[in-house]
């Protein structure tokens, strides 16, 4: 009866529909955090600028999703009380963090505009390194919050640290970007990207 | 020394309903579900050995019951805790069809007179089912409402004498990673263990189902035969058992092992003690939708008049 009412053709939110639009809206947030963070070795693997053209409206759809997660939060899971989320804010680390990740994103974005970009000059680039400490929150969010079956926020995580891993070892090299781009190893960057890619909502 | 239990089936007179009271429940009865549920208490629980999915009917247990709407059969039967199948909700009513439940027996062991491995149909024979809509509350803060179909725990304890040295009860869940895929991972410490104090387990709203919504339980609601505990949150309500054992000593319990600081042996429903990482004030009654506001979560789930005093004098902060 209630799955029926939420029923779009094939699509359903299920039994527990603000638990299902409550996942999902947090694993599209961690989603295009990871696709952001790819934008920078697709570039230099294709040599190509167009993903650093999209970089700006993959952060801004991190921002969209995770907003999203605390409405749905906030107005569906605890019936709008304010004071829960606050206890929720000081008493739960895993929320404490989430929220944290959620403020730190919002002057990103802010700062997000071209004329911002050239108006912060250097300090741009320095303080949209926040991104990286953001995804690190964003999944221990996760990873936290997961009853017992780490396998997705594990994924998230391998996911990170490789993306991470490749920024401190392209500083290591002194910033050498690839020359070529060969078309090989950016297909099998992609279909690596989306085979570790969960999609399914698990756990509370 | 094992005793032969089933061939003759000994029946107390205290046992026997009155016809008077028999007669006036059967008053109560409209047309064919009447007929369904006399020859139910008349046939010796025949349709009990159904298959999954089977019509089961049993006379409702009003005393037993609440009065609120129970949750849909179509949620209670795909939003599923059975991590035997996978940890997504959804994966007990995706994987469970390759339970096999038939031929299905279950092992008693441990400080009883009457100890022995004895098939589905043995251990279900001697004991008329009622149903019985309780409420169950997941510790994960949402709850159901759902009609079972089944019998008192304690009465099928009863048959096997326990010895004094039974202080409590074990439950063992099937291993099988050919039937159970989600037993391939070590999310859990195969096979699922869980168990009561003897007072808990012979307390009369402790049940063991058989079916709910007047059919035969489905494989992923814990076929052929679950524990119900309404008080407790649901994890303790353990599915497809195949050991019961008497023991002196508590169990480790499956959830216990896995995360000790958030899942106690006890595990009664309770709104002041939270769970570490969520409030357990309140909890999302499934099938209520999207706008709903949320219950407030009752001490022993709303069974606090009828339980609260098995653990009077505990510390239940303590005893989480």
């Amino acid at each position: 009866m209630t799955a029926s009412a939420f029923r779009i053709g094939r699509f359903t939110l299920g039994a527990d529909p603000v638990a299902a639009l409550l996942h999902g809206c947090g694993h599209w947030a961690l989603n295009f955090l990871i696709i952001t963070l790819c934008m920078t070795p697709l570039r230099d693997l294709s040599g190509s600028t167009l993903p650093l053209r999209l970089r700006r409206m993959f952060g801004l759809f991190v921002l969209f999703y995770a907003v999203l997660h605390l409405l749905v939060y906030l107005i569906l899971d605890q019936d709008g009380k304010l004071g829960v989320l606050w206890q929720d804010i000081i008493k739960r680390p895993y929320i404490t963090i989430g929220m944290l990740a959620l403020l730190l994103l919002v002057p990103l974005a802010a700062t997000s505009t071209r004329w911002a970009q050239r108006r912060l000059g250097r300090r741009w680039v320095r303080l949209h390194r926040l991104v990286y400490l953001i995804a690190v929150l964003g999944v221990c969010h996760y990873w936290w919050q997961v009853k017992k079956d780490v396998t997705e926020p594990r994924q998230y995580a391998i996911a990170l640290a490789l993306l991470l891993g490749y920024r401190l070892w392209k500083q290591r090299r002194g910033l050498i970007r690839f020359s070529a781009a060969p078309f090989a190893r950016l297909r099998a960057a992609l279909l690596a990207g989306f085979r570790s890619w969960p999609s399914q909502c698990k756990d509370r | 020394m094992r005793r032969s239990l089933f061939t003759t089936p000994r029946i107390a007179a205290s046992d026997i309903t009155p016809p008077e009271r028999y007669l006036s429940r059967r008053a109560l009865l409209a047309g064919g579900v009447g007929l369904a549920a006399a020859h139910t208490l008349g046939a010796g629980m025949q349709s009990a050995f159904a298959e999954t999915g089977d019509a089961l009917a049993a006379l409702r247990n009003e005393a037993f019951s609440v009065t609120e709407r129970p949750t849909s059969f179509e949620d209670v039967s795909s939003y599923n805790n059975f991590y035997e199948f996978g940890t997504g909700k959804n994966d007990p009513a995706r994987y469970a069809v390759k339970l096999r439940t038939r031929p299905w027996s279950v092992t008693v062991s441990g400080a009883a007179e009457i100890t022995g491995t004895y098939t589905l149909e043995d251990m279900l024979k001697p004991h008329p089912l009622e149903e019985r809509v309780y409420r169950l509350r997941c510790v994960e803060a949402w709850s159901m409402v759902i009609p079972w179909i089944g019998f008192p725990l304690g009465d099928l304890l009863k048959r096997f004498k326990p010895t004094s040295k039974a202080k409590y009860v074990i439950f063992k869940t099937l291993k099988d990673m050919g039937q159970m895929r989600g037993q391939r991972e070590p999310v859990l410490d195969w096979p699922y263990t869980e168990g009561l104090r003897m007072d808990e387990a012979m307390h009369p709203l402790a049940l063991l189902a058989v079916g709910m919504y007047g059919r035969v339980l489905p494989n992923q609601d814990g076929a052929p035969l679950r524990l119900v505990v309404p008080w407790k949150y649901g994890f303790k309500s353990i599915k497809s058992i195949v050991s019961i054992q008497f023991a002196d000593r508590a169990p480790r319990t499956a959830w216990a092992i896995a995360a000790p600081e958030e899942y106690g042996f006890y595990a009664n429903v309770n709104p002041a003690v939270d769970h570490p990482r969520w409030s357990q004030a309140s909890e999302r009654r499934i099938g209520d939708g999207l706008f709903a506001q949320r219950h407030p979560t009752l001490p022993f789930n709303g069974y606090a008049s009828d339980v609260a005093s098995l653990y009077s004098g505990m510390d239940l902060r303590r005893n989480f």
